[in-house]
Formats: C-alpha cells, sequence, structure tokens
C-alpha cells in the first residue's frame, strides 16, 4: 500500500496519472510533461512535495550533530539559511543528498529524498547519539508545495506579503500566509528546476488550503500543476544530480563533481577519513552529452570513446527547451567541450558531444 | 476510459488489428496514455517476415521504450513512415493516422481478443 500525501485527492480530482514513486502515490504528469515543463521556464509550476522527508534536529547540540552527521558546517550557519548537502557512509560513499535549513539556533530542518528519508533519519539518529540533540522524523506532518517559475515570486508575495521578495535564494524564513487564517509555513527560496522560486512547508491539514490558494493566485500567471516526470525534466536540464542515477552509495563526492561541498581537512565528520584519501585517488567525473538523433539514451547506456568503454549514461530524457536529446554522463576522465563519444543505445551506436552542464541557464 | 473500438481485435500487449485485405496493425489508446508522450517511433521494415509474439519494433516515449510485437506470422507490406518525422501523431490519433504497419498474415488461427475481452484485460 503506497503512502499518499496530504494533496492526493487533488492530484485524484485533477485527473493526475499517478504512479508509486519510492513508495509514494505521486502524481507523474496532470495532462502533458512537456507542457508542465514550458510553463516552469515561461510561467510558473506548482509541485506537491510532500513525499520528501522532513527531518528535524533539536537541541543545544544540534548544529554540532549535523556536523558529524553531514559534509556541511552546519554550526557556522546563521540561522535564516539553507543549504545543500550531502551525506556519506564512512568510505565516503554518498547515502544521500539533502538541504539543510537553519529554523533557529537550537533547531535544523533537514529534507532528504522520499527514498532515502528512513536510512538517513536512521543515521542521523545514530550520528547524533554523543550529542545533546534530538531527531525527529516530521515527514507526515508536513505538507511542502513548491511555486517555480519566473512568475513563482509574484504569485507566493500574494500570499505571504511583500516583504518575502526580499528573501535571497537559499534563505528560509516563517512566514504568515494571508487568506489561511493563523497558518504560518516556512518559506525557502529553494527547488529543483533551475527557475526561481519557493518551497514552502505547512502543517500537513493547511496543505489542502495552501494549494488552492496558490492555484487562485496563480491563474491569471499561467500557474498549473507540475508532475514528477516535468521534475525530472526540468532538474536535468538544470544540471543537478538525482540520488539512484547521478549520486549512489558506490560514487563519492569527487565522483559527482561536488567536491566544493566538503569541509576543511582537520574537520571530523563520518565519512570524512575516507574521503581524505579519496581526494588524491583517481575518480569519475559528471558530463553533459547532447545525443545525435531522436533516441534518447537512457540511464544504464555504456559511454565510449575510440572503442574505450569510459563510463555510463546515469539520467537522459528529451529536453524540452533545448528540443535536442540531452544526458549526464559518468565517466572516467573529463573530456573536452566538443568531443564527441559514442553511446550504445540498445545495439546502435549514437553519436554523443560533450556538452558544459547545466544544459540551461535560466536569464538573469 | 479508453476508447476500444468494437470492430477491432486486439492482442495482450495492447496492440488493435483491422483485417481487411492486409491486417492493418496499431497500438490502443489505454497504451499511448500509459506511454506518455511519444517521442520515436522504429517500425519493422517493408519486406520483413515477422513471428507472431515477438519484437518487431520499438516506441519510445519520453520516460520508456515499449516494444512492438507482431500479433501473428506474416510479411510487413507497408509501414507508417509519417510516424518517422512526427511520432506524436501516435499519441494523438491511434485508430486512425497513428497506424504502425500493414502485414499479409500467414492464415493461421490466433488467440486475438475482441474489444469485450480487451476491456476486460485492461479493467483487471
Amino acid at each position: 500500500m503506497s503512502r499518499t500525501t496530504p494533496l492526493h485527492q487533488i492530484h485524484e480530482d485533477l485527473g493526475a496519472r499517478m504512479i508509486d514513486f519510492a513508495g509514494w502515490d505521486m502524481p507523474v504528469w496532470y495532462d502533458s510533461a512537456t507542457d508542465e515543463h514550458h510553463a516552469v521556464r515561461t510561467t510558473a509550476g506548482l509541485f506537491d512535495l510532500s513525499h520528501m522527508a522532513e527531518l528535524f534536529v533539536t537541541g543545544p547540540q544540534a548544529g554540532a550533530a549535523i556536523d558529524r552527521a553531514l559534509l556541511i558546517n552546519a554550526t557556522g550557519m546563521p540561522v535564516g539559511r539553507a543549504r545543500y548537502s550531502m551525506m556519506c557512509n564512512e568510505m565516503g560513499g554518498i547515502i544521500d543528498d539533502l538541504i539543510v535549513y537553519r529554523l533557529d539556533d537550537n533547531e535544523f530542518m533537514v529534507v532528504a529524498n522520499a527514498s532515502n528519508g528512513p536510512v538517513v533519519f536512521d543515521e542521523l539518529v545514530e550520528r547524533s547519539a554523543e550529542f545533546d540533540a534530538t531527531v525527529d522524523d516530521r515527514t507526515d506532518a508536513f505538507a511542502l508545495v513548491a511555486v517555480q517559475g519566473p512568475r513563482a515570486e509574484s504569485i507566493v508575495l500574494q500570499l505571504t506579503g511583500p516583504e518575502l521578495g526580499e528573501l535571497r535564494y537559499y534563505r528560509v524564513a516563517h512566514v504568515e500566509l494571508a487568506g489561511i487564517t493563523g497558518v504560518t509555513a516556512y518559506a525557502a527560496r529553494t527547488g529543483y528546476t533551475g527557475e526561481d522560486g519557493f518551497e514552502l512547508f505547512v502543517p500537513a491539514e493547511h496543505g489542502v488550503a495552501l494549494w488552492q490558494a496558490l492555484a487562485a493566485a496563480g491563474e491569471a500567471d499561467g500557474l498549473v500543476p507540475v508532475g514528477l516526470a516535468a521534475r525530472d525534466t526540468l532538474r536535468l536540464e538544470a544540471g543537478m544530480p538525482l540520488y539512484g542515477n547521478e549520486l549512489t552509495l558506490e560514487t563519492t563526492p569527487f565522483d559527482v563533481g561536488s567536491a566544493r561541498l566538503l569541509k576543511p581537512k582537520d574537520d571530523w565528520y563520518v565519512g570524512s577519513d575516507a574521503l581524505a584519501v579519496a581526494v588524491d585517488e583517481p575518480h569519475d567525473f559528471l558530463v553533459g552529452l547532447h545525443i545525435d538523433g531522436r533516441r534518447p539514451a537512457r540511464t544504464g547506456y555504456q559511454v565510449s570513446s575510440n572503442d574505450r568503454a569510459v563510463g555510463v549514461i546515469t539520467s537522459g530524457a528529451p529536453s524540452p527547451t533545448l528540443d535536442q536529446n540531452i544526458a549526464i554522463a559518468r565517466l572516467d576522465h573529463t573530456p573536452t567541450v566538443g568531443d564527441v563519444v559514442h553511446v550504445d543505445v540498445r545495439g546502435t551506436t549514437t553519436l554523443a558531444t560533450v556538452v558544459e552542464l547545466p544544459f540551461y541557464r535560466r536569464p538573469q | 476510459m479508453s476508447e476500444i473500438p468494437e470492430q477491432l481485435s486486439y492482442t495482450a500487449e495492447h496492440e488493435w488489428m483491422k483485417h481487411d485485405e492486409l491486417t492493418t496493425v496499431g497500438i490502443t489508446a489505454f497504451a499511448v496514455e500509459e506511454l506518455g508522450e511519444i517521442v520515436f517511433v522504429e517500425l519493422p521494415g517493408v519486406g520483413d517476415m515477422v513471428t507472431a509474439g515477438t519484437p518487431c519494433g520499438e516506441i519510445e516515449s519520453t520516460k520508456a521504450v515499449s516494444e512492438i510485437y507482431a500479433p501473428m506470422n506474416g510479411e510487413i507490406i507497408e509501414v507508417n513512415d509519417a510516424l518517422e518525422s512526427s511520432p506524436e501523431t501516435l499519441g494523438e490519433d491511434p485508430y486512425g493516422e497513428g497506424w504502425l504497419f500493414k502485414m499479409k498474415t500467414d492464415g493461421g488461427e490466433y488467440a486475438l481478443l475482441d474489444a469485450a475481452g480487451y476491456r476486460a484485460l485492461i479493467e483487471t
């Protein structure tokens, strides 16, 4: 039996095609994933992300506990900051990528992927055992609704008031929602689409009211509901890694171009010993590819260069924005932009050109 | 509920057949809805001899690849070349402009489904 989000009935009423995603019954598209993708690039999209795990770490040593558990320097974060980070195992393999929000001096919210919520929770509990900190899984207590796209700000501000417009990228604020009496939300300027936007965390029982208020506020701005299929192509165009595709237990942050997330060498945290060794060893690289022809290169397809196997496709899809098949590949070397490699598309050798990541950057 | 024309016959692999002098083969509206947006169609070649139940082409949607199965033994006489340049036609009109190929069957007996049988299959 799949878990359902507080917005499940809304998806059913909208006629969404539902799929099982990490044990959750989630909308994969409402009408057309391509149209939904374009809407986020040109107007705005509304997402139900309530399947994502909200894990709260609280207490006088909450920051120190997170410093031990993740790659991040949490104690150094000001209240109201959000940071992208990873959790590694003792071998330096990636357990999950996540966002850490500092809500208060002694309160952090760690948002993990739905598929990894339970393992991240267990690891946080274990890794914080020596600290005066409590870990609490509040996934079911929250509805998480995102508004992403060039019109996201004007839509969200109709509910929160104009001050939230001042909130900068990767910041979070606690706000009251006009029109939904007595309800407050954590409003974060974060997302997974390559566009400006907000992620709004509200108590689960107010999820429907928030969704409906946003849908009404965004009607004139062309806000449309967006499912997981478009979410995936949006993040792919933006060059953002996905756990299970680019990121796995067998990859280290070095393999996926995330060395910038590591703390200085003298900080000890779970995985730091292994990563201190791995830094001087050969590792893989993520690269962008434009695939020739109409057939998408998909996860797992082999990549070769001069008849030598050099890596594997980790994600691939037709890019609605570029009208071109794109893919991220994990290769054993860094090719030069413009190099041509071969992808085995189910027996057919297909040419692919190495390009810079991300594939898409929003106009400034 | 997906459209299931009464006069066609069906396979469990979500193909429809229209039996005239040649047999026209396509995929059902149900299959199209399951696939989502179709981006690529690979059809068998004209003159290919195909075997019932074995793959003879591919349909790719934005999310996945699916095989096209030959519904009966026979020879491919004509293919819908238009799908190569506009694969989305398959999604828009699966029982009309989105037909896949026409084949000359070997005249054998096949366990095909009628509309009611196919409806029962997809509703279970």
